[in-house]
C-alpha cells in the first residue's frame, strides 16, 4: 500500500530547490547571538522583523482587539461562528483603505472586489485555478520568487514560461523578451493565459517603472490575456522612486471600465508590510466579478481566522498607528539596506540598486570560478557550510546569469547584520589571497565572459534581423556596446 | 480523439488493405486533428446538480443578477473552465436555504418572523462556558504574557505551516479525551489545516489523481461535493444506504458500487466515511469498522474517516474511532487517514482549525507541504493551545455539552413525533434525520423539494432536504437543533404544522 497520487509524489512542489535546502541547513544549525554564535545566519528568508517592537505597545493599548471585544462587550460568539467566505466586512474595508494609502491614495479599492485567503501563497494559487486550466501557461519575468514554482504550478497543472531579463538593463522587462517568451510558449504548445509580475520585485528589490507597466498593459491588451500583479512588497518601498501600482497606470490611461480593467488582478498580503506572516492574511483584488465569485468560493479552502480578521481590522482602522508604523518601517528598512550595501561594497561586492523589498540582489559573478551555474552552486555551498550564511542563489530564482544571489537583511538585528558582513568580508579576502591564480582566473573569465557576451549579442542580432524595422536594428548597436561596457567595468571592479 | 476501429478495406485486390483501411483511418485522424485545433474552446459542462428538477422559488433576486454576468462573459473564455462552473450561483437547496436564512435570521426578540436556521450544523448550546473561559483567560493566552510582558514575536513570524508542536500536543490530548480516552494520538502524525474543509481537499490531492473516484455512503454532507470535486478533479461515487436498516452501510453495497465503477473504467482510490455520520447521526460499529478495513485491504484502497462529530455524542452507544480499531488489531495502518476539526465539538468554525491524522509517512510528508496553502493563523494557534491545555475546563465542557445535547435532542425528536414525523435512530451529531415522506405530495425528489420550498418560504424554517445529501429515498430532511434554545422548539413545531396544514396525514395524526 502507500499508493499516493501523482501530484503527491512528483517534485513540482519545488521543495528540492536550493532555496529550500538552504533553509533546512539553517534549521539544523541556526545562529543565535547567545546560544549558538557560530551557527548559520539566515539571510534567505524574506521576513520583516524590524518593527515588531511597535506592535506590542499598540496591542497593550488596545486590549479590546485581542480580547475579542467591541466597546468593552464581548463579541466572541459572533466571531467564533463567523465562517462566511465573503470575509469580515470591517476587515475588508480597513484592508482596502490600507492598500489605498500605500499607493498614496492615487487609487481607491472597492471592498467588494476583495477575496480574503490564508496568505498570498493561497491567493496566487487560487487565482491560477480561476484564470487557467491544466496545460495553460503564465509568463513570468526572471528572476522570480522560487515559491512560484510550487504556488502556481503544483496543484493547478499550469506551466510557467520565463521572460528572461538580464543585468544589461538592470533586469528590466523588455518587449523583445516578452515576445520571445510568448513564442516559446507557443512552440511548447502551451496556451498563454497571462503574465504575472511581482512589483516591487522579488528578488530584485526594485519597483517597476511606469514604462515597464505600460509595456505590459499594451502586451496583455494586444494578446487579450490577464495580468497579475503581486504587490506583496508594496509597503516596503523605502526610498525613491515611489511605488506605482498597475491600477494607477490603468487609471491614468483612462482604461478603467474597459475590458483590460477586468483582466488585471492584484495579489496582496500583510506578511511583508506589517511583518505578520504567521497570521496568514492574503487577498486577491479583481475587477472581474466572475473571478471574484469563483475565488470567493474557493477561498473556503483557506479562510482567514475570524479572530485574526477582527484583530487586524482594529489595527488597520487606527490610521494614526499605521502611518507611524509604515514611516518607521521604511526608515529602518532603508538604514538596514544601506548598512548591507556599504558593507558589501567594502568587500568589493556590488548590489543592484534597490528601493524596496526586504533583500538585495547581489552581484557575485566575479567570485565564481567559471561563468556557470555549477560554479554558482559551489560558491553557494561554500557560503552555507563555510561562511555560515544562508543566501539564495540566482539559479533557484531562475536567473539566466550565474553569480547573482539574493541576500535578505530585514529579519535580523544590526549586530547580526554586522557579523554577517564581517564573515563575508573575510571570505572574500581569503579568496583574494591566492592572487596569482586569481589573476589568471580573471583573465580566463574575462575571455569567457566576452565570448559569452559576444555570442549572446550575436544571437540577438540574428533574431532582430528577422524584424523589418530599421529602427530596431539601429537600437541594437548601443545595446551591444553597453554589454561590453559593463563587462569592462566589472573587470575594473573585480 | 476517439479510438476508431479501422475500417476493413473495401477495395479488393492489391493494396486493398492499405487503400481500404489505412488511408481512411489517416484521413479520419487528420480530420479530427484539424477540428480539434480549430475548434473554439467551449466551457466544460456543469457539475451534476443534486436536483434534477429545480424548485420554483418565490425570490431569486440575488442569483438572477449573477446569471446576467454569465451571458456576458461565457462568450469570451479567458478565465478557466473550472472558475466558470464554480462561479455559477449555487443551485443546491443546501446553499440556497443557508443564504435565505442568513438574509433574514430569526431572533426571538428582534425578528420573530425571521427564518429559523435548522440547516447549519452549528453548536450554540455551550457558548456561555467558552465565553466564561475567554473572559478569564483571553488576555494572556494569546500574547504569552505571563509576567506582564507581551511577546508578539512568537506569533508574528513564520510558523511551521503544518501547525506548532504545542498545538499538535494540545490537540492530540483533546481528541483523545473526547473519544473517551480509548485512543492516544501521536502529535508527529498530525497535520493542522485551516478547517476540516481543506483537510479533506488536501487528502484528496494526496491520494487520488484527476479522474479517480472515492466511494461515499449516502446520504452524505453536501459540502463533500465541493471539498472533493471542486479543484481536484476527483469524483464521488455514492453507495446507497436505506432506511430499512437505518441507513447503515453494508459491505455488499460497497462491493457492488466498487465493481460497477470499475466496469466503467474509473479507478476507485478510497472510501470517504463520516463517523459519526452526517446527516443521519448514526455510528459505525466496531464490527463494521473491521469489515471496512478488510474490504479496503482486499481492494487495495484508502479509507478516510471524517470524525469531526466525535465529540458531539448524545446517545448511549459507544463511539469507536478508526484509530482505536487500528491500535488493537493488526490492520495495515498505511491506508487509514482521519480528519477532525474544532468547528463542531468546540463550536469554533470561524477560527479555522482542522486536523489530518495519518499513519502513512508519505501522505504526511505530502500533506505537510500542502498546508502552505491553508495554515492555521498564529494567534488562533496560541489561543487554542491555552484553551485545550486547560484540562479542567475541557472536562467540564465535554460533560456539559453532552448533557445539553441529549436534552435538546430528546425534546426536539419528541416534538417531531408529536407531529407524526419520526426520526432515524441516531447517537451523535448536531441534527436529526427526519422522515417527512408522508407529508410530500408525490413520493419523488420533486415532491420533496416542493415541501422544502413550502417549509422555507411559508413556514420560514430552513432544513436540508435529503436530495441535497444525495439520499436515494425522498422525503428525508436534516434538522439541526443546536442553534435553538428550548423556547424555540414549540415555535419550530408550530411553523412546520402551519406549513403543511393542507396535508391530510398530519391533520389525521393530531
Amino acid at each position: 500500500m502507500g499508493l499516493l497520487s501523482r501530484k503527491a509524489t512528483c517534485s513540482t512542489h519545488g521543495q528540492d530547490s536550493s532555496y529550500f535546502l538552504g533553509w533546512q541547513e539553517y534549521e539544523k544549525n541556526p545562529y543565535n547571538e547567545v546560544n549558538n554564535p557560530t551557527g548559520i545566519i539566515q539571510m534567505g528568508l524574506a521576513e520583516n522583523q524590524l518593527c515588531l517592537d511597535l506592535l506590542e505597545p499598540w496591542l497593550m493599548k488596545n486590549p479590546d482587539a485581542l480580547g475579542l471585544k467591541r466597546d468593552g462587550i464581548s463579541i466572541f460568539k459572533e466571531l467564533a461562528l463567523f465562517q462566511d467566505y465573503n470575509g469580515f466586512p470591517a476587515f475588508k474595508r480597513a484592508l482596502v483603505d490600507f492598500m489605498g494609502e500605500i499607493r498614496g491614495n492615487k487609487v481607491s479599492f472597492d471592498p467588494n472586489h476583495v477575496v480574503l485567503t490564508a496568505g498570498a501563497t493561497s491567493a496566487n494559487e487560487t487565482l491560477m485555478f480561476c484564470l487557467a486550466d491544466q496545460g495553460d501557461a503564465f509568463l513570468l519575468p526572471t528572476p522570480y520568487y522560487p515559491g512560484f514554482d510550487r504556488d502556481l504550478r503544483w496543484r493547478t497543472g499550469v506551466e510557467i514560461v520565463p521572460i528572461h531579463c538580464t543585468s544589461s538593463n538592470g533586469f528590466k522587462v523588455t518587449l523583445p523578451a516578452i515576445e520571445q517568451a510568448y513564442r516559446q510558449a507557443q512552440k511548447r504548445k502551451l496556451r498563454v493565459k497571462g503574465v504575472l509580475i511581482t512589483n516591487p520585485s522579488n528578488p530584485l528589490g526594485t519597483t517597476m517603472a511606469r514604462d515597464e507597466l505600460d509595456l505590459l498593459i499594451n502586451f496583455i491588451e494586444d494578446k487579450q490575456i490577464h495580468l497579475i500583479s503581486d504587490e506583496i512588497y508594496s509597503g516596503t518601498v523605502f526610498t525613491s522612486p515611489s511605488f506605482v501600482s498597475v491600477m494607477e497606470v490603468l487609471k491614468d490611461r483612462n482604461l478603467d471600465q474597459t475590458q483590460v480593467w477586468e483582466r488585471v488582478h492584484i495579489v496582496y498580503s500583510l506578511s511583508k508590510d506589517l511583518g505578520l506572516p504567521g497570521f496568514r492574511v492574503g487577498a486577491i483584488y479583481s475587477n472581474d466579478p466572475v473571478v471574484v465569485s469563483a475565488a470567493t468560493k474557493m477561498s473556503s479552502f483557506g479562510l482567514v481566522s475570524s479572530q485574526t480578521q477582527y484583530l487586524l481590522s482594529a489595527m488597520l482602522l487606527d490610521k494614526k498607528f499605521t502611518k507611524e508604523y509604515m514611516s518607521e518601517n521604511h526608515k529602518r528598512l532603508q538604514k538596514q539596506q544601506k548598512d548591507l550595501v556599504s558593507g558589501l561594497e567594502k568587500a568589493g561586492i556590488r548590489c543592484l540598486d534597490s528601493n524596496a523589498g526586504l533583500f538585495c540582489w547581489v552581484d557575485m559573478r566575479h567570485l565564481l570560478k567559471s561563468n556557470t551555474f555549477e560554479a554558482e552552486m559551489e560558491l553557494w555551498q561554500k557560503f552555507v557550510y563555510h561562511v555560515k550564511i544562508n543566501i539564495s542563489p540566482g539559479s533557484s530564482c531562475h536567473c539566466i546569469e550565474p553569480g547573482w544571489f539574493r541576500v535578505c537583511f530585514a529579519n535580523m538585528s544590526e549586530s547580526t547584520l554586522k557579523l554577517a558582513i564581517q564573515r563575508l568580508k573575510s571570505f572574500v579576502s581569503s579568496i583574494g589571497m591566492n592572487s596569482q591564480g586569481h589573476q589568471e582566473l580573471k583573465s580566463l573569465r574575462r575571455k569567457a565572459r566576452n565570448n559569452w557576451v559576444f555570442r549572446l549579442s550575436l544571437q540577438s542580432f540574428y533574431d532582430r534581423e528577422q524584424d523589418t524595422t530599421t529602427k530596431v536594428s539601429f537600437s541594437y548597436r548601443p545595446h551591444f556596446m553597453s554589454l561590453s561596457n559593463i563587462a569592462a567595468t566589472l573587470d575594473a571592479a573585480a | 480523439m476517439r479510438l476508431i476501429v479501422p475500417l476493413q478495406g473495401v477495395v479488393q485486390g492489391r493494396g486493398g488493405l492499405i487503400f481500404g483501411s489505412l488511408i481512411p483511418c489517416a484521413l479520419f485522424y487528420f480530420l479530427q486533428l484539424y477540428l480539434k485545433r480549430h475548434r473554439s474552446p467551449k466551457p466544460q459542462s456543469n457539475p451534476p446538480s443534486p436536483t434534477t428538477s429545480s424548485p420554483k422559488l418565490a425570490e431569486m433576486t440575488r442569483t438572477s443578477s449573477r446569471s446576467n454576468l454569465f451571458s456576458r462573459s461565457i462568450g469570451q473564455v479567458r478565465i478557466s473552465s473550472r472558475a466558470i462552473s464554480i462561479a455559477k450561483p449555487n443551485e443546491s437547496p443546501y446553499y440556497i436555504g443557508l443564504d435565505k436564512a442568513s438574509e433574514d435570521p430569526y431572533d426571538r426578540l428582534s425578528n420573530p418572523d425571521g427564518v429559523i436556521q435548522l440547516g447549519l450544523s452549528e453548536n450554540r448550546l455551550c457558548f456561555d462556558l467558552i465565553e466564561k473561559w475567554m473572559s478569564e483567560n483571553l488576555g494572556h493566552s494569546i500574547t504569552g504574557r505571563d509576567s506582564g510582558e507581551l511577546n508578539i514575536n512568537g506569533i508574528a513570524t513564520y510558523q511551521p505551516f503544518d501547525g506548532t508542536m504545542e498545538l499538535k500536543l494540545a490537540m492530540a490530548g483533546f481528541m483523545s479525551h473526547i473519544m473517551g480516552g480509548a485512543v492516544t494520538f501521536e502529535p508527529s502524525q498530525m497535520v493542522l489545516t485551516a478547517g476540516a474543509t481543506p483537510a479533506i481537499e488536501t487528502l484528496c490531492f494526496c491520494l487520488a489523481d484527476q479522474g479517480n473516484a472515492f466511494l461515499v455512503p449516502t446520504p452524505y454532507y453536501p459540502g463533500f461535493d465541493r471539498d472533493v470535486k471542486f479543484r481536484t478533479g476527483v469524483e464521488l461515487i455514492p453507495v446507497h444506504c436505506r432506511s430499512t436498516d437505518n441507513f447503515a452501510l453494508s459491505i455488499t453495497a460497497l462491493d457492488q458500487a466498487f465493481n460497477q465503477t470499475r466496469k466503467h473504467g474509473t479507478k476507485i482510490r478510497g472510501i470517504l466515511l463520516s463517523n459519526p455520520a452526517n446527516p443521519v447521526g448514526n455510528l459505525l460499529s466496531r464490527e463494521m469498522l473491521y469489515a471496512i478495513l478488510d474490504f479496503a485491504r482486499e481492494k487495495n484502497i484508502h479509507v478516510i474517516s471524517d470524525e469531526i462529530f466525535a465529540g458531539s455524542m448524545y446517545g448511549n452507544e459507544e463511539f469507536v474511532s478508526m484509530a482505536e480499531v487500528l491500535d488493537s488489531e493488526g490492520f495495515d495502518k498505511n491506508r487509514v487517514h482521519i480528519v477532525y476539526g474544532l468547528s463542531k465539538d468546540l463550536s469554533l468554525p470561524g477560527f479555522r482549525v482542522g486536523v489530518i491524522y495519518s499513519f502513512n509517512e508519505n501522505v504526511l510528508a505530502a500533506a505537510r507541504k500542502l498546508t502552505r496553502f491553508s495554515s492555521v493563523s498564529a494567534p488562533t494557534q496560541r489561543l487554542l493551545v491555552s484553551m485545550l491545555s486547560d484540562a479542567r475546563f475541557i472536562e467540564e465542557y465535554v460533560k456539559t455539552n453532552k448533557r445539553r445535547l441529549q436534552n435538546m435532542h430528546a425534546l426536539f425528536v419528541a416534538g417531531l413525533k408529536g407531529l407524526n414525523i419520526r426520526c432515524a435512530d441516531s447517537s451523535a451529531g448536531l441534527y436529526c434525520w427526519a422522515d417527512m415522506s408522508k407529508l410530500i405530495s408525490s413520493y419523488s425528489e420533486k415532491g420533496e423539494l416542493e415541501l422544502w420550498d413550502k417549509l422555507l418560504n411559508v413556514g420560514k424554517i430552513n432544513v436540508t432536504p435529503g436530495s441535497a445529501c444525495h439520499c436515494i429515498e425522498p422525503g428525508w430532511f436534516r434538522c439541526c437543533f443546536t442553534t435553538l434554545a428550548e423556547e424555540d422548539i414549540p415555535v419550530v413545531l408550530e411553523r412546520i404544522r402551519k406549513a403543511v396544514e393542507n396535508t391530510t396525514d398530519l391533520l389525521n395524526s393530531s
